[in-house]
C-alpha cells in the first residue's frame, strides 16, 4: 500500500533562461561600451578618423584621451606587443601577471578561510573565548591595509609571504564572522535530537554545525575570493613583489601620461581576475550545496 | 523484545520529581512538582493538558534533555543521563528536523553514523526502517521534496533506527492537518505493535490520546502536575471502528472531564512554554 507521491520535481534551471542570461549580460558589456564612447563623443577630444573629423560640443577632462581612453585603443594597445620589440601581446602579458597573482591570492584565500573557520569554531565553543578575543578581530580589520602592509613586508620581508599574509588578513575576517553564525544556525531541536543520538561536541560540530553553516560559508568565500585579490595586489607594491599584476598597475602608472591604455588594460585584467575567482568560488557553492532549497539562489 | 514486554520492572520510572526554572531576577518557577510516573514495557502512554502544564517538559525529563530539581528519574533501570548515552530512546518532535542537506536516506542513517557501525549492516538497517514508515521509493530525495506527513515519518524511521526501548514523541502530529493526522496515528500505531517499542506521546488532542494509548496522563498548570490517570481499555487492533464506537466516545468525554477538573487554578499558562524554549535554545550558545 504505497501512498501517491507528492514529489516536487528537483529539476535545475531551465537551459533557456540561462540563454536568456547570458544574452541580458552580453546586452550589458555593449550597452556599457555604446554609453562610454557615447560620453566622449560628447564631451571627449576631437575624433579624427579617415580625414573625418568630430569636434564635441563639450569638454570634460575625465572624458578627454588621457583620462578615458577609446575603447578600440585601449583592445590596440592590449593586442599589441606589451613592450617594443616584444613577442608577447600586452593582454597575454598581463594574463601571466594575474594568474602569478591568483597564486598568492589563492593561497591567501585559504589559509584565511582556515584561519575564519578555526576562529568561529573556538568561539562558538567557548563564550569566554569569544568575549575575549572578537573584539581585537574586529578591531583588527579597522586599520587600513595600505598602513599595515608596509609592516608585514617589514616582518616577513620582501617575498610572496608578506603578499599571501596579506591576502589572509583581508580574508579570515569575513570567513570568521559569517561562520560565528552559520555554526549557531542549526534549530535548537536539531541540537537536541544529536544529544538524543548521544553526539559529542566534536560529532555535533562535524554532523551538524558545519553542513547547516555552508550557505553562510559561501556568502562569506564569494566576498573574500575578490578581497583576497585586491590583497595580494596591494601586497605586491610594498613586497616588491615584480612578478604579479600589482606591479604592473604601479608600472603602468607611471607611463600614464605617455600611455593611459596600458593601465586601463591592466584594470580590465584585474577585474577579469576578480570575476574569474568569484565565479569559480559560486561554481564550487552550487556543487557542495545541491540538493538544498537554497542553493539556486545567490 | 515480546519477552520483556511481561516483566514487572518499569520501563520509565519518576519518582518525587520537581523540576524549577529559574526566571530572570531571581524568581523561580515551579514547572512541575510531586510527578510520580511508571510506565510498563511495551505501553503507549499519552501525556495531555493545557499549554504551561508543563508535559513537553516532562518528556525531556525522561530523555535526559533536561534535568529534575528534584527526585528521580530511571530509565531502563538506569539513571536518565546513562540512558541517553546508551540510546535507549528515540525522540521526535512537533517539527521533522531533518537536515535537508542530507538525502531521506541519509537522514535515517545520521544516528548509526554515530557508532561507526559497518556499512552493509547500516545500510540494511537504513533500508529496513524506510520500509518500517513505508518510504523505501523516496531514499534518494532531499526533506524538502516531501510533504509534511512524509517528512514526519523519515523523522520516525531515524528515531528508531539505534532499536531503542523506548520511543518519545512531542507533538509529532500537531503541524499536519486533521486527514494526514489520522492517518500518521494508525502509522504509528502499526509501528508501535510491530516493534514492541514503548511509546511516550506529548499531545493536546484528546481524541488522539485516547486512540492511540494504553494509558492516558492528565496533567493540569500551576504548577504542572500529574491529575488523573486514565487507562483506555478500548480493543485493539485500533482503526476506523475504534473512533466511532461508543466507548471511544465515553472515554474521550471521561478524558475531557478529567481536563476540566484539574483546570482549578487558572486556564493555561504560555509562560513555561516560552521557558521551555528558552531553555532550548540555551544549547545551542
Amino acid at each position: 500500500m504505497r501512498r501517491s507521491p507528492e514529489v516536487i520535481p528537483a529539476a535545475g534551471p531551465p537551459v533557456r533562461s540561462r540563454l536568456g542570461r547570458a544574452r541580458i549580460y552580453l546586452l550589458f558589456v555593449v550597452g556599457l561600451l555604446v554609453v562610454w564612447e557615447a560620453a566622449k563623443f560628447i564631451g571627449g577630444d576631437p575624433w579624427r578618423y579617415f580625414g573625418w573629423e568630430w569636434r564635441p560640443p563639450l569638454k570634460f577632462n575625465v572624458l578627454n584621451d588621457q583620462g578615458l581612453p577609446h575603447v578600440w585603443d585601449i583592445v590596440g594597445t592590449m593586442i599589441g606587443p606589451y613592450r617594443r620589440n616584444a613577442d608577447q601581446s600586452l593582454f597575454v602579458y598581463l594574463l601571466l601577471k594575474a594568474l602569478y597573482t591568483w597564486r598568492e591570492a589563492a593561497i591567501g584565500f585559504v589559509l584565511g578561510g582556515a584561519l575564519g573557520m578555526a576562529l568561529a569554531a573556538a568561539f562558538v565553543h567557548s563564550q569566554l573565548l569569544e568575549r575575549a578575543f572578537v573584539p581585537y578581530v574586529v578591531a583588527s580589520q579597522t586599520i587600513p591595509i595600505v598602513a599595515l602592509a608596509p609592516m608585514i613586508v617589514f616582518f616577513f620581508g620582501n617575498n610572496v609571504l608578506s603578499v599571501v599574509i596579506i591576502a589572509t588578513y583581508l580574508t579570515f575576517f569575513p570567513v570568521t564572522i559569517a561562520m560565528i553564525r552559520g555554526l549557531r544556525s542549526p534549530d535548537p531541536r536539531a541540537l537536541e535530537l544529536m544529544r538524543s543520538f548521544a553526539a559529542s561536541r566534536r560529532t555535533i560540530l562535524w554532523k551538524l554545525r558545519l553542513p547547516a553553516s555552508l550557505p553562510y560559508l559561501f556568502t562569506a568565500l564569494k566576498i573574500t575570493a575578490t578581497a583576497s585579490i585586491v590583497g595580494a595586489i596591494i601586497g605586491e607594491g610594498p613586497g616588491a613583489i615584480q612578478g604579479g599584476l600589482g606591479w604592473s598597475i604601479i608600472e603602468f602608472n607611471q607611463q600614464y601620461i605617455t600611455n593611459p591604455s596600458k593601465l586601463w588594460g591592466a584594470i580590465f585584467v584585474a577585474a577579469l581576475l576578480g570575476v574569474s575567482f568569484y565565479s569559480l568560488v559560486r561554481l564550487v557553492e552550487l556543487r557542495v550545496l545541491r540538493g538544498r532549497p537554497e542553493a539556486s539562489a545567490g | 523484545m515480546t519477552g520483556e514486554r511481561v516483566t514487572d520492572v518499569p520501563v520509565v520510572s519518576l519518582a518525587g520529581v520537581d523540576k524549577d526554572f529559574a526566571l530572570p531576577g531571581g524568581a523561580t518557577m515551579t514547572a512541575l512538582t510531586g510527578i510520580d510516573l511508571d510506565l510498563r514495557r511495551g505501553e503507549f502512554v499519552s501525556l495531555i493538558g493545557p499549554s504551561g502544564c508543563g508535559k513537553s517538559t516532562l518528556l525531556r525529563l525522561i530523555g535526559d534533555l533536561t534535568q529534575p530539581s528534584a527526585g528521580v528519574v530511571t530509565v531502563n533501570g538506569k539513571p536518565a543521563p546513562q540512558a541517553r548515552l546508551d540510546r535507549d530512546y528515540g525522540m521526535v518532535f512537533q517539527a521533522p528536523v531533518l537536515f535537508d542537506w542530507r538525502t531521506v536516506e541519509e537522514n535515517v542513517r545520521l544516528p548509526l553514523e554515530l557508532t561507526g557501525q559497518e556499512r552493509t549492516a547500516r545500510d540494511a538497517r537504513v533500508a529496513e526502517m524506510l520500509e518500517l514508515v513505508e518510504l523505501p521509493d523516496f531514499a534518494r530525495h532531499y526533506p524538502y521534496q516531501l510533504s509534511g506527513g512524509m517528512q514526519q515519518r523519515v523523522a520516525i524511521a531515524r528515531a528508531l533506527t539505534f532499536s531503542p526501548a523506548i520511543l518519545l514523541m512531542d507533538e509529532p502530529f500537531g503541524a499536519l492537518d486533521e486527514m494526514t493526522r489520522e492517518r500518521m496515528n494508525s502509522e504509528v500505531l502499526r509501528i508501535w505493535e510491530q516493534t514492541g517499542i514503548t511509546v511516550v506521546f506529548v499531545t493536546h488532542s484528546i481524541p488522539e490520546a485516547v486512540f492511540l494509548s494504553s494509558r492516558v496522563v492528565v496533567m493540569s498548570a500551576r504548577p504542572g502536575r500529574i491529575t488523573r490517570i486514565v487507562e483506555v481499555d478500548l480493543p485493539r487492533p485500533r482503526g476506523v471502528e475504534t473512533r466511532e464506537s461508543r466507548r471511544y466516545f465515553e472515554m474521550v468525554t471521561q478524558v475531557r472531564e478529567a481536563l476540566r477538573s484539574g483546570e482549578g487554578s487558572g486556564t493555561s499558562d504560555d509562560s513555561l512554554a516560552s521557558i521551555e524554549r528558552a531553555e532550548a535554545e540555551g544549547l545551542t550558545g
